[in-house]
């Protein structure tokens, strides 16, 4: 990279259940609330920012311009250019990378990476008979032929289709897919329970100290994640019902995600642009990688990020050891358990055409202020949520302190980036 | 809005309320601007102090009407403002000139016009002068409450050695719609190192200023005052309300640190934000303040403890901190602090012993502070807003919100912005001779002396 890429800032808005207090907002609402908090902390009113790359996993059609519009709305110059990336739950980390690209290339100065997604406020479809006889209707010439268009409509063709959460290769949805998974990596309703009750404790501890003070601004008078359970333990994780797997599987609605809403934002600068702007750089992006699996062919589906893991951290010369705090999304507990179980398979990772076993790793350093089973999952948000946190983190234990983030996503694939503190 | 309340504000209801006496209230002038009609000046002596500052201020003034028969004289076209220079008198027989020159401006006086008497404070001149200083003040909130239509009555007391650049900013402000709701009150302006030469319309231009408890209400009208008049805004409120305080930061292209001021390291982090600008803290605003309303009898420990500490413990440490000559980003010399006080802190309030005890505290804080930090030319003044129209005072019901509002000499309650003109002339670099004031922003409140 040509330019240092660093962090300098990062805004949310809390996050929340779909159906929740955002029951109401839109996508378009929810951005650009993220981007004013993120405006009115750094002193950007009325700023032109290089470039404002955002993405939403489930967008209605007349949002295909969502985050130029939400630029429109928000207290940035309107000469403020912004484009949509969709990279399903890995969008928020994507807008980041490509962005880092660009300032890296020396074509932006500063930008803003974005995600937001209402679970609450999901597109519905019409099926498709009933979509081919509208636009039919709509292409008549005269009533009599409009009137045959309309004609055909039956029963059967009214009802709304909701976004489909099924894997358009296997059929099967996410948390389908990672059942299998877990079943084959041989992880425990315990492990999967422990690591839920620590998410949301580290969670917990991290708003009680104030670490979030500067990184998350209130929304229609939300004022901390909503989804957040502090007092929860795992005994009471223990009497949840499976969600997934069948009667005798381990993932429930405690160890996986809840549908969310919320937004995130980073932003990313050059150092020079920092300093101009009065900006502590927090962390530098290093260096980042997507990777794919062959899902359709039996590969679990959310342990691609494994493969860029390894070969992203071989690209830098380092191991598991030279990073100091990582940051697994956790879409289910169990994704993250399989994902440091394969991390220690020297068979699975030399299967992956790595050199060998990524490493062992210390769960201490591992999603210290708790992550998106405690915080929520808004898909193309967790991206934005989790690079600004993991940059304070690098930030408050001293330059040079490096972190990794991985994030699994839809379709098999995943993308993983590396920051370091400055 | 309630029934009853609607029911008052029909049309039918305001011919009813007109009808009991309760007139419609005068309509207040605010903002930078002066009277429209002629200012008069009348010197008591041979002084020209006031005629010097009225000079500095750009305004003409005339000769005032003099009543000196039975048949009270009047002003042909209604003056805007009478200026007294009273820096003469020391005699109980001169109180007479003053009567004489009151007498038709009073009764000559446009719509929220200004009567303004400059005198010297007592002390050191002898008995007689100083009950003539203490006379003036008795005439003065007595004019207040006489005055009609918007009309305001203000005293200052210039000491010795004050200059017209020392006075400038003062006259201007009471003289300008920006003391709307500023009346009946009396207050000191000393010599200071550094006078002013004129007016300035954009006194903070480039200037940091903290303004706590910011995302709505008082708060951010004062950040949007301040902004107006140049300043460079960090607005601080707690976490919990940073959506609010988001809206106001970026209105004003300032920024918002979200921040709880009771919090240990408060004043370090606001020094750290504004260190981080590469600059130094012109004015600490410290607006924050909650109420924990309950008779004395049902007032508990964490009841009393939460409104001290907000209101007023917090920003003593904070200007701890920020008045360590060492902290980066902490006050620079020639800096000002406000603190927040009440008339309920000043007159006491049923109900607010706690929020009572922490505004008066205010009051004394700055008039302790002032003497210590005038060596470094800071000045430490306060405000106590009387009854100002934002949510906190809309809760209270509404008969009770009415009488509140109607207790004073100008029969409304103050709007948020009338609190934030009088912060905005306390920070002016202009106002170096003010320190150690608190200034009541209550229309001459009946309570609250």
């Amino acid at each position: 990279m040509h330019h240092k890429v660093v962090v300098v800032g990062g805004n949310r808005i809390p996050f929340a259940k779909a159906g929740g207090p955002y029951a109401q907002a839109s996508s378009h609402d929810m951005l650009t609330a993220t981007l004013d908090g993120l405006v009115a902390r750094t002193g950007l009113a009325g700023e032109r920012i290089g470039e404002v790359a955002g993405g939403a996993v489930l967008k209605h059609p007349n949002d295909f311009n969502l985050t130029r519009e939400a630029v429109l709305s928000s207290a940035l110059a309107p000469e403020t250019p912004a484009c949509d990336l969709q990279q399903a739950c890995a969008t928020g980390l994507e807008t980041t990378m490509y962005l880092a690209n660009k300032i890296a290339l020396g074509q932006l100065e500063s930008g803003i990476a974005a995600g937001v997604d209402s679970a609450s406020d999901a597109p519905i479809a019409v099926s498709d008979p009933l979509r081919r006889i509208l636009l039919e209707a709509s292409r008549a010439r005269t009533a009599k032929q409009r009137f045959a268009a309309f004609a055909r409509i039956r029963p059967r063709h009214l009802a709304p289709l909701a976004p489909r959460v099924a894997e358009p290769r296997t059929g099967l949805s996410m948390g389908e897919h990672q059942a299998v998974t877990t079943t084959r990596w041989g992880i425990t309703r315990e492990e999967q329970d422990g690591l839920a009750a620590a998410s949301h404790h580290r969670l917990a501890a991290a708003w009680d100290r104030g670490f979030f003070d500067d990184l998350v601004t209130p929304y229609l008078r939300v004022a901390k994640d909503a989804i957040l359970r502090p007092d929860t333990s795992v005994e009471r994780l223990a009497a949840l019902k499976p969600a997934f797997g069948g009667p005798d599987g381990t993932m429930t609605a405690g160890n996986s995600t809840a549908l969310s809403d919320g937004a995130a934002a980073v932003l990313l600068a050059t150092e020079e642009w920092a300093a101009a702007h009065h900006l502590t750089p927090w962390a530098r992006v290093v260096d980042a990688e997507v990777a794919a699996v062959d899902h359709p062919a039996g590969a679990d589906l959310l342990l691609a990020p494994v493969g860029a893991t390894g070969r992203l951290l071989a690209r830098q010369g380092l191991t598991v050891d030279d990073i100091d705090l990582f940051e697994i999304h956790e879409a289910f507990a169990s994704t993250v358990l399989a994902t440091l179980a394969a991390w220690r398979d020297e068979d699975y990772c030399r299967g992956l055409g790595l050199d060998g076993a990524i490493g062992e790793i210390d769960r201490a350093r591992l999603n210290v202020t708790g992550s998106s089973l405690a915080v929520g999952h808004p898909f193309a948000a967790t991206g934005a949520r989790i690079v600004p946190t993991l940059a304070k983190l690098l930030h408050e234990r001293g330059p040079g302190s490096r972190g990794l983030i991985s994030v699994c996503a839809a379709g098999g694939q995943g993308v993983v980036a590396i920051l370091e503190a400055v | 809005m309630s029934a009853l309340e609607k029911a008052f504000y029909s049309p039918v209801g305001r011919k009813v309320a007109a009808k009991a006496g309760l007139a419609e209230p005068p309509r207040l002038r605010r903002g930078r601007t002066f009277p429209q009609g002629a200012i008069v000046l009348a010197p008591l002596g041979p002084s020209t102090l006031v005629a010097e500052t009225l000079a500095l201020l750009g305004r003409a003034h005339e000769s005032p009407v003099v009543d000196d028969g039975d048949e009270a004289p009047g002003y042909g076209d209604r003056i805007g403002a009478l200026v007294v220079d009273a820096t003469d008198a020391r005699t109980v027989s001169e109180l007479e000139g003053l009567r004489a020159v009151l007498r038709p401006a009073v009764r000559g006086i446009e719509r929220a016009g200004r009567i303004v008497v400059v005198a010297r404070p007592g002390g050191g001149g002898g008995w007689e002068a100083d009950a003539v200083a203490r006379a003036l003040d008795g005439i003065n909130r007595t004019v207040a409450k006489e005055l009609r239509g918007g009309a305001t009555s203000t005293l200052v007391y210039a000491h010795e050695g004050a200059t017209p650049g020392d006075l400038v900013s003062t006259l201007g402000f009471v003289l300008q719609g920006r003391s709307a709701f500023v009346d009946g009150q009396a207050w000191h302006v000393r010599p200071a190192a550094v006078a002013a030469a004129a007016l300035d319309a954009r006194p903070l231009d480039g200037r940091v200023c903290v303004v706590t408890g910011a995302a709505r209400g008082i708060g951010a009208a004062i950040v949007r005052t301040l902004a107006r008049d140049g300043a460079v805004i960090v607005a601080v409120d707690v976490p919990a309300a940073g959506e609010g305080l988001a809206a106001v930061a970026n209105e004003v292209g300032g920024t918002a640190l979200q921040l709880d001021i009771t919090a240990d390291d408060a004043g370090a982090r606001i020094a750290a934000h504004v260190a981080a600008r590469g600059a130094r803290i012109h004015a600490m605003v410290h607006n924050a303040g909650i109420t924990r309303d309950k008779i004395l009898v049902n007032t508990d420990a964490a009841r009393w403890g939460s409104v001290v500490d907000v209101n007023l413990a917090a920003q003593m440490r904070i200007n701890d901190v920020l008045l360590d000559p060492a902290t980066e980003g902490g006050m620079a010399d020639q800096g000002r602090i406000v603190g927040v006080a009440s008339t309920s802190g000043l007159a006491g309030n049923k109900g607010q012993t706690n929020y009572a005890a922490s505004k008066a505290g205010v009051a004394g804080l700055v008039i302790s502070m002032a003497p210590d930090l005038a060596a470094r030319g800071i000045t430490a003044n306060a405000v106590a807003p009387g009854f100002i129209e934002t949510d906190m005072t809309a809760r209270i019901p509404f008969v009770q919100r009415e009488v509140f509002r109607r207790s004073n000499s100008l029969s409304q309650g103050g709007s948020p912005v009338d609190v934030a003109e009088t912060i905005g002339y306390l920070v002016d670099p202009a106002s170096q001779g003010v320190t150690g004031q608190v200034i009541r922003v209550c229309g001459q409140n009946l309570v609250g002396a």
